[in-house]
């Protein structure tokens, strides 16, 4: 049985493997979507002589509730990618440590939620629907130019939104329904909108690669709830080189929800200067550059360009919807509840 | 003396479940009623919500079970009786869905029967319809066929594994005393098999009972099984009492199951099973009824088991005509971009994962972890030859984790073992052994019906002859168990595989598993993005072909070493 000699051969390679040692770290904890170019990391890196650790933690909300079920041990020094519909559970809990960053000054007022600055904003961006441009074309079909078009005959099945209880964008949609028609009147909407056919699905994956139509899977529905700036990537992300977005935005007032992004120092850090250091890193004119085409949102700084691609197929609302932090602390979970058994029984 | 060796043997499975198992959910049921007191949870939505939850799950599992069953018999009878041409290749075919992503297994059928799927668009044009014919995504069929999809496999493992055990002679005995083909099936295989049969229908109705990439992608928001529920309520609301009572359920419910089932199977009679080499007793199909059912069975496993394989392949290998924005036929050429563009950090991205690197990490993981069930499984199965009261309750204690859901598992995981800063660089290793508690139950109920089934007056001719217990285990019973032990460790390196849900709650971006990296794709919109995510599915796919070929090459290399 000389097999048994590859077996023992695996064996070895997989302990050696296992234990090179790592030299001292940083650990940032954040979401699945999280990029950023490697040149900038390690440029960070060695400047301050350290080994930064990326923690990837699932969506927004996953990855806030790992921070707070291991707040007794925290598993990094920081945590990045908590945005507007969590950050009220984030102060609640109080799991940030307080970090006035000088590099704030750049950054614009409306942006900065919370005034006791535990969470720092980074970056933000819109959930939009994105329309099939080709579609419309076709059939000359005019574009919805409010929530309340969508509920009409013309657009009957052609909206595949994601469910709010299983995804973010998902639940920034059905937040922009409740800025534009009140706690009160948003089911009513939903009802509307479940008689005109709209397409519930769980994730943004299924909605965007299997649904919708403006994308490479080609579904039978031509608007889709997505991000402001994803006919950009489109464009960045094509086989072949494109010339023009294949998609767009909707961006009538109310339509689109704004989300920032904000990180912090976690409480009980042993890192705290290096922490400030990378919160200030993130701040800084490289990494807000280098945001745009790695996470595909808007860096918060006024001192930082946009990529060309931005300026040219990235549609932004004039007036996004917007809900108070703590509206939302609230009645997050029974908006989603009530929203659950009114379109899924 | 027998009783204390038994126990000695049951020592490292005991030990390797309190640590991986018990002080992980332990520590996330702590949590939960700490957390208790401060809501009330008997309010009446959240009962609607569990009942509904709860009876759909039970639902859904019996009817996917009687489906996978159907399609799934006829087949293991086919493997386990005939010779015919391709039967390596579907073999490996049909256990290649097992170790599929949901989010890959999705694109496969969206590509096969979605609304601008490939039969869809054949019917088109041959009926000259307007609309697509077959819209089954998100609705119940798609959750049935994805799950018959997936668990065709274990029947034709476990059951076919079993048949061409049986000694054939007993059925030709029973024919020249007079029996009718069928009866003699009936009255003499039929039994033999029925311990297996009771093991493959209980590991996939648990399979079934437990789904939850399935129900979310294929099925769609408007339905939830406990499962999906558990999920919602602890990663979305963190409702961690809602979610522990829902656990609670789908564990107490997984018991029950399995009680049941045990006590069916202890309660009908075992013929022992003598080693038989590879190809005796296999024929070819001669009758016009065996001719019909081979080809009957081929068909049916190529259209549901191969056809989305396939098609997803065939989706990896399409990319856009530069010049033509048409989609499919007119506008298509075949080429390898997808798979150049993987080995390509295009965007100097500092989370660019090289396909080498995550197949190399994946294959790490899945060996450990199939190493390490297998031990278990092995000293398990031994502990528990006694047919005894205490054993059975071991037996139901190691299914528990098949019970427990993938994310209250991670979780539990992530909680427990996370102990400051650093101690999430060594989440990775724990990976094989997460695995490990998911792959166990397969892994006994794979090889304890084969083990027990051994004659025991094999060991006793065996040991008057002078054969120590070590040259016992040695010359009788590996031998016997040697093809069963070499499809479980294939199981639980599927398994390790495939699995995502748990893995995700411990993978470091930095040592990612291939179906991490398929997600990490599919994150954000663009063609290339979803071009390179079906195409890591597809050297998912060969990596898998692969390493069966090689284990299939081990049963044969040890029936060659017993001559």
């Amino acid at each position: 049985m000389k097999d048994w000699k590859i077996i023992i051969i695996f064996l070895l390679m997989g302990l050696i493997g296992g234990c090179v040692p790592e030299p001292a770290a940083l650990t940032v904890m954040t979401h699945d979507s999280f990029a950023a170019s490697e040149a900038v990391i390690a440029e960070f890196e060695s400047a301050n002589n350290v080994k930064v650790n990326f923690l990837l933690s699932g969506d927004a909300g996953s990855l806030l509730n790992k921070a707070i079920l291991s707040r007794n041990a925290p598993v990094a020094d920081l945590l990045y990618g908590v945005d507007t519909t969590f950050l009220s559970r984030a102060l609640e809990e109080n799991i940030f440590e307080t970090y006035v960053s000088p590099l704030l000054d750049q950054v614009p007022h409306e942006f900065k939620l919370d005034a006791g600055f535990n969470a720092l904003p980074v970056d933000y961006g819109d959930v939009c629907i994105n329309y099939d441009k080709e579609y419309f074309n076709e059939k000359s079909l005019r574009l919805p130019r409010t929530l309340d078009d969508l509920t009409e005959h013309e657009y009957q099945g052609l909206l595949v939104v994601e469910n709010p209880a299983t995804s973010s964008p998902g639940l920034a949609f059905l937040l922009a329904t409740i800025a534009e028609f009140g706690s009160n009147g948003y089911l009513d909407y939903w009802q509307r909108l479940k008689g005109n056919g709209v397409v519930i699905v769980n994730d943004w994956e299924t909605a965007y690669y299997v649904n919708f139509s403006g994308s490479s899977g080609q579904g039978p529905q031509p608007m889709v709830v997505s991000y402001g700036t994803s006919p950009a990537a489109e464009v960045i992300f094509a086989e072949s080189e494109l010339v023009d977005a294949p998609t767009a935005s909707l961006v009538g007032d109310n339509m689109c929800f704004r989300q920032i992004e904000f990180v912090g120092i976690l409480r009980g850090t042993k890192n705290r200067t290096l922490a400030e250091k990378f919160v200030d890193f993130m701040l800084s004119q490289q990494f807000q550059e280098d945001i745009p085409l790695n996470m595909f949102v808007f860096p918060v700084s006024q001192s930082a360009d946009l990529p060309v691609e931005f300026e040219k197929f990235v549609q932004i609302p004039e007036m996004p919807a917007q809900l108070s932090m703590d509206e939302i602390a609230e009645n997050r979970e029974n908006w989603i509840a009530s929203w659950r058994e009114v379109m899924l029984q | 003396m027998k009783d204390k060796r038994n126990w000695a043997l049951l020592a490292l499975p005991f030990i390797f479940l309190f640590v991986f198992y018990f002080l992980p959910i332990g520590n996330i049921a702590a949590i939960s009623i700490r957390q208790f007191n401060s809501g009330d949870y008997s309010n009446e939505m959240n009962w609607r919500l569990t009942t509904s939850a709860f009876n759909f799950t039970v639902f859904q599992a019996t009817l996917s079970t009687v489906f996978t069953i159907l399609v799934g018999l006829p087949a293991a009878y086919l493997f386990g009786r005939y010779i015919f041409k391709g039967k390596d290749v579907l073999r490996i075919a049909s256990t290649l869905p097992f170790i599929l992503p949901t989010v890959v297994v999705a694109a496969g059928f969206n590509a096969l029967i979605g609304p601008k799927g490939w039969i869809n668009i054949i019917l088109i044009r041959v009926l000259g319809l307007s609309a697509a014919p077959i819209n089954i995504l998100n609705t119940l069929p798609a959750i049935l066929l994805a799950h018959v999809f997936y668990n065709t496999s274990i029947i034709i493992r476990v059951v076919g594994a079993a048949l061409a055990q049986v000694d054939r002679r007993f059925e030709d005995a029973a024919r020249t005393l007079g029996a009718s083909s069928w009866g003699a099936f009936r009255k003499i295989t039929l039994p033999i098999l029925f311990p297996s049969i009771i093991s493959a229908v209980l590991l996939v109705f648990l399979f079934d009972f437990t789904s939850f990439g399935v129900i979310l992608m294929m099925g769609g928001p408007k339905f939830t099984t406990l499962e999906v529920e558990i999920y919602i309520q602890t990663m979305q609301f963190l409702n961690l009492p809602l979610s522990g009572i829902l656990s609670f359920i789908q564990l107490t419910f997984t018991m029950l199951v399995t009680f049941f089932l045990m006590r069916i199977d202890k309660s009908g009679f075992s013929i022992p099973i003598m080693p038989r080499l590879q190809a005796e007793g296999m024929q070819r199909p001669r009758l016009i009824w065996e001719k019909v059912l081979c080809g009957l069975v081929t068909t049916v496993l190529l259209l549901l088991l191969v056809a989305p394989v396939a098609a997803l392949v065939l989706r990896s290998i399409l990319a856009a005509d530069l010049n033509s924005t048409e989609f499919l036929g007119q506008g298509q050429v075949i080429s390898l971009r997808n798979f150049q563009e993987l080995f390509n950090n295009r965007r100097q991205s500092y989370f660019y994962v090289p396909p080498i690197q995550a197949i190399w990490n994946s294959l790490q993981y899945g060996f450990f972890s199939s190493l390490i069930s297998l031990i278990l499984g092995f000293l398990l199965a031994y502990g528990l030859r006694q047919d005894r009261k205490e054993n059975r309750a071991v037996e139901l204690l190691m299914m528990l984790p098949l019970g427990t859901s993938a994310v209250t598992l991670g979780l539990g995981f992530f909680t427990f073992f996370s102990q400051g800063v650093g101690s999430a660089r060594w989440f990775p290793f724990l990976i094989p052994a997460a695995h490990s508690l998911i792959s166990l139950p397969y892994v006994l109920r794979i090889i304890q019906p084969v083990l027990n089934s051994i004659p025991v007056n094999l060991r006793w001719a065996a040991g008057t002859l002078g054969a120590s217990p070590r040259d016992i285990v040695r010359y009788i019973d590996l031998p016997i168990i040697w093809r069963s032990l070499m499809t479980a460790a294939l199981y639980a390196f599927t398994i390790s595989l495939g699995e995502f849900g748990a893995t995700s709650f411990l993978s470091r971006p930095d040592l990612p598993t291939m179906p991490i990296a398929v997600y990490r794709y599919l994150n954000l919109p663009g063609a290339s993005n979803y071009g390179q995510a079906m195409a890591m599915a597809v050297i998912i796919l060969m990596v898998c072909v692969v390493s069966m070929f090689a284990l299939d090459r081990l049963q044969f290399q040890a029936i060659k070493d017993s001559k």
